[in-house]
C-alpha cells in the first residue's frame, strides 16, 4: 500500500511536470512580442528593451520556462504582461469562489444521484424507476448554462425570490451569500446529478446480474440487502472513476456558470484573460484548473486502490 | 432474478421505445440540418431592423431576435453547426482511445503506464478548456473548436476500454485462453472487445451529448463558431438581456440543444441495450 501511494505520487509529479511544459509550449505557439504588444509599434527600442527585461522574455525560453514552472507550486505567477499586476492574489481569492461552487453543486449532486440511481436500476422494470431513468435522460441532455437561465427566468426573473446575479463571500454577509449561491449551484448540481445518475444505475444493474449476487439472492438474502452487502462495494468503482472525471467537468461547468450568473471566479478570470489576449493569465489560470483536476484524480486513485483488492494486487 | 417473468418480447417492445425515441429526435436534427441547405424561411443572417423582437406568428414561427432575424432559421441552420462538430470530435476520439484502451489493459508494464499517463494528463485537459486555449492562442472557429472537444474526449474512451478490459483480463475465460495459447490479438477480438463494446457504445452516446454541449458553451462563451453563422449556444448567449421580456429566445435554441442531446443520448443506450447480451436475456 505504501508503495502504491508513492507510486500514484510520482505519478501526480510527473504528470504535472508534462503539463506545465505542454501548456508553456502551447501558449508560445503563436510569434509576437509580449513587450511590443503591450507599448505599442511606436514605443523605442531602448524603452522595448527596459520592458523586455522587466517582463523577463529577453531570457532564452528554457530560463522563462522554469522560472514560471518553479513560481507555479509556490503560488507565484509572475506579472499580467497586459494588466501589469501581480497575478497570484488574483487567483487565490478567485480559486475560492470557484471551490465553493463546484464543491456545493458536487455534494449536491451526488446526494441526488446515489438513492435515485439506485432506485432506478432495482425498479428498471417498475414505472417508477423507469420515471426516474426518463427524467435523469433529460436532464443529462440539459445544458448547465440553459440551466442556469431557466432558473433565472423562473425564480429570479418570474417570482422574484432570489437574485440573477451577482457574488457575495461567505464570510462577509452569510445570508446573502446564500441567496445567490443557490441558483449557481443548482444549475450545477442538477445536470451533474442527472448525469451521476445514470451512471450509478448502469453500474449497479451491472452488478445485479453478476453471479455472486444470485448466489447470495439464493442463500435467501433480500433484493436490497444482497444489493447492499455485495453489490455497492463493486458498483461503486466504477461510479468512482466517472465521479472524477465528473468532478473534472464540473470544474469547467463552473467556468460558463460564473459567467451566466456573473460571478467572481477562476472561470471570469481566464475568459476576461483570454478576451485581454493576456497570454501570462490564461496559461497560469489552466495550470491551476489542471492542476485541481490532477489532485483530483491523485485522490481517486488513492480509493480505488482500497476499494478493489483486484487491482490492489494486480496491476 | 425478480418475481414477474420476463419475455423476450416484452423485453425488446421496451427497447425499441428508447431506440425509436432516440432514433426520432437524432432524424429530427439530421432532417432539420438537411434542410438547411435547401431552404429556410428567410435569410437566417440578414439583419430585418423593422422585424426585430416579435413574438411567434406564422410568419415567423419562433419569432425574430433584436437584429429582426428569423429565429426558425437559425435554428434549422445550427443543427449544421451541432452535427459537423460532434461527427468530427467523436471519430477524432474513437480512432484514437479505444484502442490505446484495451492495448494499455492487455499489455499492463510499460504500455499502461504510457497510455495512461498520456491519458492523464489529456484527462486533466476538458474539451472546454483546450478550446479555451485554442481560442486564446489562434482565435476561436469551428475547426479549432472540434478539434479541442475531440482531443478532450479521447482519454474518456481510453479510459473507459481500459477499465473494462482490466475487469474482463481477471476472469476465467480469459486465463483458459491464454492457458489455450491464444494469441493477444484474437484474445483482444474474440473475448474482450464483444464484452466492452457496451461501454464504448455507451461513452460514444455520452462523448456525442458532450461534443453538442461543448460546441453550444463554446458558442455560448463566444469562443465557438463565430458570427454572423448561426449556432444555439450563441442564441442562447444573446437571449440573455432579453429574459424579462422575451424568454422564448431562450427557449428555442435551448430547445434544440436538448432534443439534439437527448437524441443522441436515448440512441446510444437503445444501442447498448441491443448489444449488452447481459441485460438482453436477464440470464
Amino acid at each position: 500500500m505504501g508503495i502504491r501511494l508513492l507510486i500514484n505520487l510520482a505519478r501526480f509529479v510527473v504528470t504535472y511536470v508534462i503539463a506545465t511544459v505542454a501548456v508553456f509550449l502551447f501558449m508560445r505557439a503563436i510569434p509576437g512580442d509580449p513587450a511590443q504588444i503591450a507599448l505599442g509599434v511606436n514605443a523605442t527600442p531602448e524603452l522595448l528593451a527596459k520592458t523586455r527585461a522587466e517582463f523577463g522574455t529577453d531570457r532564452p525560453l528554457i530560463v522563462q520556462y522554469f522560472d514560471w514552472a518553479l513560481g507555479l507550486p509556490t503560488g507565484n505567477f509572475g506579472t499580467s504582461y497586459v494588466t501589469r499586476q501581480d497575478i497570484s492574489p488574483l487567483i487565490v481569492d478567485r480559486v475560492q469562489v470557484s471551490l465553493i461552487l463546484v464543491l456545493l453543486a458536487m455534494v449536491l449532486a451526488l446526494a441526488i444521484a446515489i438513492p435515485f440511481g439506485t432506485y432506478a436500476a432495482v425498479k428498471h422494470r417498475n414505472p417508477s424507476g423507469i420515471i426516474v431513468s426518463g427524467i435523469s435522460q433529460v436532464g443529462v441532455a440539459i445544458p448547465n448554462f440553459l440551466a442556469g437561465i431557466l432558473l433565472v427566468v423562473v425564480f429570479a426573473v418570474g417570482l422574484g425570490w432570489l437574485p440573477a446575479n451577482g457574488w457575495t463571500p461567505p464570510g462577509e454577509d452569510f445570508g446573502d451569500f446564500i441567496s445567490r449561491v443557490v441558483l449557481p449551484v443548482l444549475a450545477l448540481a442538477s445536470v451533474q446529478g442527472a448525469i451521476l445518475t445514470r451512471y450509478v444505475r448502469s453500474a449497479v444493474m451491472e452488478v445485479m446480474n453478476e453471479d455472486y449476487l444470485r448466489t447470495a439472492r439464493s442463500k435467501g438474502l433480500g433484493k436490497l440487502e444482497s444489493l447492499i452487502k455485495h453489490g455497492l462495494r463493486n458498483a461503486s468503482i466504477p461510479v468512482l472513476t466517472v465521479t472524477s472525471v465528473q468532478l473534472a467537468a464540473l470544474i469547467i461547468g463552473a467556468v460558463v456558470i460564473e459567467r451566466v450568473f456573473v460571478i467572481p471566479g477562476l472561470g471570469s478570470m481566464l475568459l476576461d484573460a483570454v478576451g485581454n489576449r493576456d497570454l501570462l493569465t490564461v496559461q497560469s489560470v489552466v495550470m491551476v484548473l489542471v492542476a485541481i483536476t490532477l489532485i483530483i484524480n491523485l485522490v481517486v486513485d488513492v480509493l480505488y486502490t482500497i476499494l478493489d483488492p483486484r487491482i490492489r494486487k494486480g496491476a | 432474478m425478480s418475481a414477474e417473468p420476463v419475455t423476450a418480447s416484452s423485453t425488446r417492445r421496451k427497447l425499441s421505445v428508447t431506440l425509436l425515441v432516440g432514433s426520432i429526435l437524432v432524424a429530427l436534427v439530421v432532417l432539420a440540418a438537411l434542410v438547411s441547405f435547401v431552404w429556410t424561411p428567410f435569410d437566417p443572417v440578414q439583419a430585418v431592423p423593422q422585424d426585430r423582437l416579435q413574438g411567434s406568428s406564422v410568419t415567423h414561427l419562433m419569432g425574430t431576435d433584436r437584429y429582426g432575424r428569423d429565429v426558425f432559421s437559425g435554428i434549422l441552420y445550427g443543427a449544421r453547426i451541432t452535427l459537423l462538430v460532434g461527427l468530427v470530435a467523436v471519430g477524432i476520439a474513437l480512432i484514437i482511445g479505444t484502442p490505446l484502451g484495451i492495448l494499455a489493459g492487455m499489455r499492463g508494464g510499460i504500455t499502461e503506464e504510457v497510455t495512461m499517463r498520456g491519458a492523464d494528463i489529456l484527462l486533466a485537459f476538458p474539451a472546454l478548456l483546450v478550446a479555451i486555449m485554442f481560442g486564446a492562442v489562434f482565435g476561436a472557429s469551428t475547426f479549432t473548436a472540434m478539434l479541442a472537444i475531440g482531443i478532450g474526449s479521447i482519454p474518456g474512451f481510453a479510459r473507459v476500454a481500459r477499465s473494462g478490459t482490466l475487469q474482463v483480463m481477471s476472469t476465467e475465460y480469459i486465463m483458459a485462453a491464454k492457458a489455450s495459447s491464444q494469441s493477444s490479438w484474437r484474445i483482444a477480438r474474440r473475448h474482450v472487445l464483444p464484452n466492452i463494446i457496451g461501454m464504448v457504445v455507451v461513452q460514444c452516446s455520452v462523448s456525442f451529448a458532450i461534443a453538442v454541449l461543448a460546441e453550444a458553451a463554446l458558442s455560448f462563451l463566444g469562443l465557438g463558431t463565430p458570427p454572423p453563422v448561426p449556432s444555439w449556444g450563441r442564441m442562447l448567449q444573446e437571449s440573455q438581456q432579453f429574459l424579462g421580456t422575451f424568454p422564448m429566445l431562450a427557449v428555442w435554441p435551448g430547445a434544440a440543444i436538448a432534443v439534439a442531446v437527448l437524441g443522441f443520448t436515448l440512441l446510444g443506450d437503445g444501442l447498448r441495450d441491443r448489444f449488452d447480451p447481459k441485460l438482453n436475456g436477464d440470464r
